[in-house]
């Protein structure tokens, strides 16, 4: 596939100037002449807390109203009817993190095109709303759209923040995602993560039979892809950081081998041409190689090898099982589970397979380690009964577990670092799905897929 | 089956081929070479055994075609070797016959780790074969990690017996 980039537009509905991937903060003074209107009376539904933590945020967003509404080939049809699908999928983002109290298009009654940049700040004040998103959608004389979108603050009546994205009508979705990454980075400081992609293991079939399938979908489940068809069990993939292709365990020809499957060709790759089998695949940070577990007359050890293809490197040697790993964000060091000491438990080592050292002194056992792309935080499993999601420093310092369920495995990061996603098995049924948690463990949700889920893992922010 | 059922079998394995000879079965006239994967009773007017040298045969004529596992274990022990032998014997008296032997563990695992794991077991049952003769090139081996359970339950009873090797005939 070939990366599609969004195009940022400074200035927006008065200048035409063009800028990429960089986020404008301009007065609202350079926005287009609106008288300030009276807004209906509807009351905000979300009430506002006054902890003033930016996490209770009211955040309004009504439905981006369109210059002159034309038929498009996105979601609604015309201009206008996407105006508002744009402002649902904002306000969805925003909602569905626990990271705000937003109310959405649905339950706010309708702005005028010139109020986008003119805000009638005394009607938002009467609704209790702190924040306010407004936003326009555009038709372009070439086919694509313009969707613009600003941040206010509703008690100073200022502009916090205001961009603008060219998209092509089918990526109308990613113009808001990358709407509700900046208010979401305006207001909380942390980095954006909603315009992504998740790669997983759709589920389905009783628990003896059952049928794995390859799969992706935009972060808030859109967009949603079978990638093969179910008939050789597929499992743990991963992105590339490009997106372009996906690193996974396919027992295609009936002994599981890790494949790199090119999204834009359809085609794929054995990842080494050994016949050993080959499992538990990450990329490493700049997309160059790939980490990988290879068994060999029952033992276990943690290699590398090129995307490219050639030599492997093999970077552990000890007789127990040396499974998984995942790279830092600098690309330095590496961290992976070993069962070496009697049950599995986590360990750092350099890139290059010296120092390797146990982390990981929790009591019960520790697996499936996750570098958080912040680099400040590895997540894992920790096994102790139940299996919950834990997090804890690189050297294993101010564990916390974050989840407690009867089997929840495999964490993979946001892009920002900021929230976790991992898999729950029901007992008996084991039936699965994707969940996800913030850091603070407080705000946990399942994820809608079509199918049951697991295996989830978090692409990086789209360019 | 269960750890007791397994141990119970454990006196027939000294019994070497006696202990397979002991079981009640009718060989077909005609094995032919073409007929290995074939069933011919269905249509016989006469009852017959498994086609000598089939899977159907090898599982009427070992003990058992599973070695089960303890938590996180891979070690074949002395229940085990009988049922392995019982399996040796069988190999040697079809000595063109492959096998491959498939790795299990039960759903009380990361995923990643179970496939390891599976491998560890399944090559522990290898190990034992080639150690008692048989040739390590007639045996492949493919661990499925927690990914093909037997048993059902979420209790001891069904990870014990989802934690095993399996051994099935190629050819």
């Amino acid at each position: 596939m070939k990366m599609r980039n969004l195009v940022l537009l400074a200035g927006l509905v008065s200048a035409p100037a063009i800028v990429v991937a960089q986020q404008t903060t301009l007065p609202s003074s350079a926005a287009p002449q609106a008288a300030p209107q009276a807004v209906e009376e509807e009351g905000l539904t979300g009430s506002v807390s006054d902890e003033n933590e930016w996490q209770d945020l009211g955040i309004a967003i009504p439905a981006f109203p369109t210059n002159a509404s034309v038929a498009t080939a996105a979601e609604g049809g015309n201009t206008e009817a996407l105006g508002r699908n744009v402002a649902r999928v904002v306000f969805n983002d925003l909602k569905n993190n626990g990271l705000f109290k937003p109310v959405g298009p649905d339950a706010l009654p309708a702005i005028a095109f010139p109020q986008v940049a003119a805000p009638a700040f005394d009607g938002w004040r009467g609704r209790s709303a702190e924040m306010l998103v407004q936003g326009f959608v555009r038709a372009n004389g070439d086919g694509k759209l313009t969707v613009g979108c600003y941040l206010y603050d509703v008690a100073l009546g200022s502009e916090l923040a205001r961009q603008g994205y060219v998209v092509k009508p089918e990526e109308w979705r990613r113009a808001a995602h990358k709407c509700a990454d900046m208010v979401y980075s305006r207001l909380s400081g942390e980095s954006p993560f909603f315009d992504s992609k998740i790669a997983y293991i759709a589920e389905t079939g009783p628990k003896d039979r059952r049928r794995k399938q390859l799969a992706i979908m935009d972060s808030d489940g859109a967009n949603h892809r079978f990638i093969t068809n179910g008939q050789a069990t597929a499992l743990t993939p991963r992105y590339s950081p490009d997106y372009s292709q996906i690193v996974y365990l396919s027992y295609l020809n009936g002994a599981p081998r890790i494949y790199i499957y090119n999204i834009g060709t359809g085609q794929q790759k054995l990842v080494t041409s050994s016949n050993n089998p080959t499992f538990s695949p990450r990329w490493s940070p700049d997309g160059k190689y790939i980490l990988y577990s290879m068994a060999i007359a029952g033992n276990t050890d943690i290699y590398r090898v090129s995307v490219g293809g050639g030599q492997s490197q093999r970077l552990t040697d000890s007789p127990g099982l040396d499974v998984g790993g995942s790279y830092s964000p600098d690309g330095s060091k590496i961290v992976f589970e070993s069962d070496r000491s009697g049950g599995q438990q986590i360990y750092v080592m350099n890139a290059d397979g010296s120092n390797q050292k146990r982390i990981s002194f929790f009591g019960g056992r520790a697996a499936t380690p996750e570098w958080s792309p912040r680099g400040d935080q590895i997540a894992f499993t920790n096994i102790a009964g139940n299996f919950r999601i834990g997090v804890t420093t690189p050297s294993g310092g101010s564990m916390r577990l974050l989840t407690d369920s009867w089997q929840d495995e495999a964490p993979t990061w946001s892009p920002n670092g900021r929230i976790i996603q991992f898999f729950r098995t029901e007992r008996g049924s084991g039936k699965t799905g994707i969940w996800q948690v913030d850091l603070t463990g407080r705000n946990e949700r399942k994820l809608n897929t079509p199918v049951d889920g697991s295996d989830p893992a978090w692409g990086p922010v789209l360019p | 089956m269960t750890r007791s059922l397994l141990i119970a079998g454990l006196a027939a394995a000294t019994l070497t081929l006696g202990a397979c000879a002991s079981k009640p079965k009718t060989l077909p006239p005609e094995p032919g070479p073409a007929a290995s994967n074939s069933y011919q009773g269905s249509t016989a007017a006469t009852p017959a055994g498994p086609v000598a040298g089939s899977q159907a045969d090898f599982i009427a004529s070992v003990m058992s075609d599973t070695v089960n596992f303890d938590t996180d274990r891979y070690n074949i022990d002395a229940a085990d070797q009988g049922i392995l032998q019982s399996q040796a014997q069988w190999l040697g008296r079809y000595p063109n016959k492959s096998i491959t032997i498939e790795g299990h563990a039960d759903e009380r695992g990361t995923r990643d780790y179970n496939i390891a794991l599976g491998e560890r077991r399944a090559n522990s049952a290898k190990n034992y074969l080639v150690s008692v003769g048989i040739d390590p090139a007639r045996i492949n081996v493919v661990s499925y990690g927690k990914e093909r359970p037997i048993a059902i339950g979420s209790d001891e009873e069904s990870w014990a017996r989802n934690r095993r090797a399996v051994t099935v005939t190629v050819n």
